[in-house]
């Protein structure tokens, strides 16, 4: 007796959120002061630190950096000399910039489910066990508190060394492998096994608290109904847990996403690359380029074109996957 | 007919056991390795030889970081100490502050303003370094410590994640201090604040990592050693010329201790302000 209840999409079983007092017209206005000279200066006290940092840092600072992208601004951050829209057609046919577009997209390819699924599988893990739990989310969190700059050191200096001792040759050693330069090897493209394993290493643990969250919040009479229905294991997983994580799903595919097109500590470090660095990469993420282009030759010009490329590429896709996933509906 | 279960059962166990064994030994070895190699000298890192603990172990690796001038390590670490000790508190109270007003004090135009604010959320925060160096250096902020510090202290998604905390704060309580005759700022300071303890400590816990983990814009900012934090030090150190291996595996440790203690001691709040933000956007 297969239990029909749990054929049906599961939208119509989210729960709404619990009702939060809407700030403005609430019922209790009685006693609430008026919007006098008191509520004015109590208002422009508490918020104006946080209103002149982000119009400084934020809105002047776009505004002007746009002016910029719009001059020719070598050397200099005073705009003026106008060339319309030159650094903007001189970064889209920069052979080098268009490289690093497609070579970030492969590493979001890559990070991003491979991250989602191992998170996933982790907090499930965790979730079920009772004994020590504690001591096993630690374990996987911990790495969370590792800078990409140290972990970067380790993956090149010791799991990733290319010394027959080193951790990945003889794990490799096991299956039959031979000893090999994980880093300088281009055919096969052996350094992304770096690159997918440190990021997941650091990540991974972070995501997972999420989704322990997630799962928490699922009511449990949900399982104990549909046990009661026969249903169990995988059945349970597929039609109770995950639509119930839809919504930390889509948060954490969007954080995954944003955090992967921005990459750069680790891609800086691992290949030597930057400006005192010697070695030419055998990848360049866009922001890596950028750095280059802005601080290594100071356009500030072509800097500031590739900063708004850049993030109409990401705010673009965000509000791709925004609507095909229905994120942020309930914002506003 | 119940000994199937019962064995699949077991099974199962075991194979669960094997699996977290496995996976934790995975999570851990790379803090092994590293202590290993900051124990070790030159020659026991990279003989093909392979031992599991040095012995003796080379503690003067340590010391060394502190003495080579080229390097300047205590001085990095005391800036990325100063850095997070200030951006932390004082960028989590900024957004309590401003939370605060945007959820209670019904002024005319707030809504404007607020939207002016989460607009800024869609900014990718690192891509724009170049929009972000322009003013700072404008304002004489290349290789100061406020120059790193500065645009780190306005967080708009605490702001939002803070006004919504406060939208949920029992109102009774305020309304108790405002018979009390205090004012709007009265109620922030006696009443709200201190009862954001757990809040405030989870994001800035969070702020604190942040803070300290970060790299781009330190090494757009802070060019001169008088300004490297930890982490240029450390990326300096490792894509300089001279192969210190024990030296840097030593340098990883002094860098990640504070971070692996605060999460140790303090990993409540930083779990629960992962679960209540998602962070980073």
């Amino acid at each position: 007796m297969v239990a029909a209840p749990h054929t049906g999409p599961p939208r119509t079983r989210r729960r709404s959120g619990p009702a939060r007092p809407s700030g403005r017209g609430p019922a209790r206005a009685g006693r609430r002061p008026r919007a006098g000279r008191s509520a004015w200066a109590a208002f422009a006290l508490l918020t104006a630190p946080t209103l002149i940092g982000l119009g400084a840092f934020k809105y002047v600072a776009i505004g002007w950096s746009f002016l910029l992208s719009l001059s020719d601004a070598r050397g200099t951050i005073a705009p003026g000399r106008w060339v319309g829209l030159d650094n903007y057609l001189t970064l889209l046919s920069d052979r080098t910039f268009r490289a690093s577009l497609g070579q970030i997209l492969l590493f979001t390819a890559f990070i991003v489910p491979v991250t989602f699924a191992a998170s996933l599988g982790l907090a499930l893990l965790v979730h079920r066990i009772r004994r020590g739990r504690a001591v096993l989310r630690t374990a996987f969190l911990i790495p969370a508190a590792v800078s990409y700059v140290a972990a970067s050191l380790l993956w090149k200096m010791s799991l990733f060394n290319g010394l027959p001792t080193g951790i990945a040759n003889t794990v490799a050693g096991w299956f039959g492998m031979e000893a090999v330069p994980w880093l300088q090897t281009t055919s096969p493209p052996l350094y992304w096994v770096v690159l997918v394993t440190l990021r997941l290493w650091l990540q991974v643990g972070f995501y997972m608290v999420l989704f322990l969250a997630g799962l928490q919040g699922i009511p449990q009479d949900l399982y104990e109904a549909a046990a009661l229905d026969g249903a169990k294991g995988l059945r349970l997983l597929r039609s109770i847990t995950l639509p119930m994580l839809r919504n930390t799903s889509v948060a954490v595919l969007m954080l995954l996403f944003i955090a992967a097109f921005q990459a750069f500590d680790e891609f800086y470090n691992l290949f030597n690359s930057g400006l005192s660095g010697t070695g030419a990469a055998p990848v360049q993420t866009p922001l890596v380029h950028l750095y280059n282009t802005a601080m290594g030759s100071q356009d500030y010009g072509l800097g500031s074109a590739g900063a708004f490329v850049l993030t109409a590429l990401i705010v673009g896709v965000t509000l791709i996957q925004g609507r095909f996933t229905g994120f942020g509906r309930k914002e506003g | 007919m119940s000994t199937v279960p019962r064995l699949s059962g077991a099974l199962r166990l075991t194979a669960r056991g094997l699996l977290v064994g496995l996976l934790t030994t995975a999570f851990l070895t790379p803090f092994y390795l590293m202590l290993r190699g900051a124990l070790m000298d030159t020659p026991g890192v990279t003989s093909p030889q392979w031992t599991w603990w040095p012995s003796p172990m080379h503690f003067e690796n340590f010391s060394a970081l502190f003495d080579d001038p080229a390097l300047s390590m205590g001085r990095a670490l005391a800036n990325s100490a100063l850095i997070a000790l200030v951006t932390a508190p004082v960028s989590t109270l900024l957004a309590s502050a401003a939370g605060y007003a945007f959820a209670r004090i019904p002024v005319p135009g707030r809504g404007v303003l607020l939207a002016l604010v989460v607009a800024t959320l869609m900014i990718p925060g690192s891509v724009t370094f170049v929009p972000t160096f322009v003013v700072v250096g404008s304002m004489g902020g290349v290789n100061t410590l406020w120059g790193i510090i500065a645009p780190g202290l306005f967080n708009p998604f605490a702001v939002l994640l803070f006004r919504n905390f406060y939208l949920r704060f029992p109102a009774e309580i305020e309304e108790a201090g405002r018979l009390d005759g205090l004012g709007w700022f009265g109620l922030y300071r006696r009443i709200a604040l201190p009862n954001s303890g757990a809040m405030l400590a989870s994001l800035g816990a969070l702020a604190f990592i942040d803070s300290w983990n970060s790299f781009l814009w330190p090494l757009v900012i802070g060019q001169d050693p008088s300004a490297w934090t930890a982490q240029i030090a450390l990326s300096t150190f490792l894509t300089s010329q001279t192969v210190n291996l024990p030296g840097l595996f030593a340098g990883a440790v002094v860098t990640i201790a504070p971070l692996v203690v605060m999460f140790l001691v303090a990993q409540r709040y930083i779990v629960e302000g992962i679960a209540t933000s998602g962070l980073k956007g």
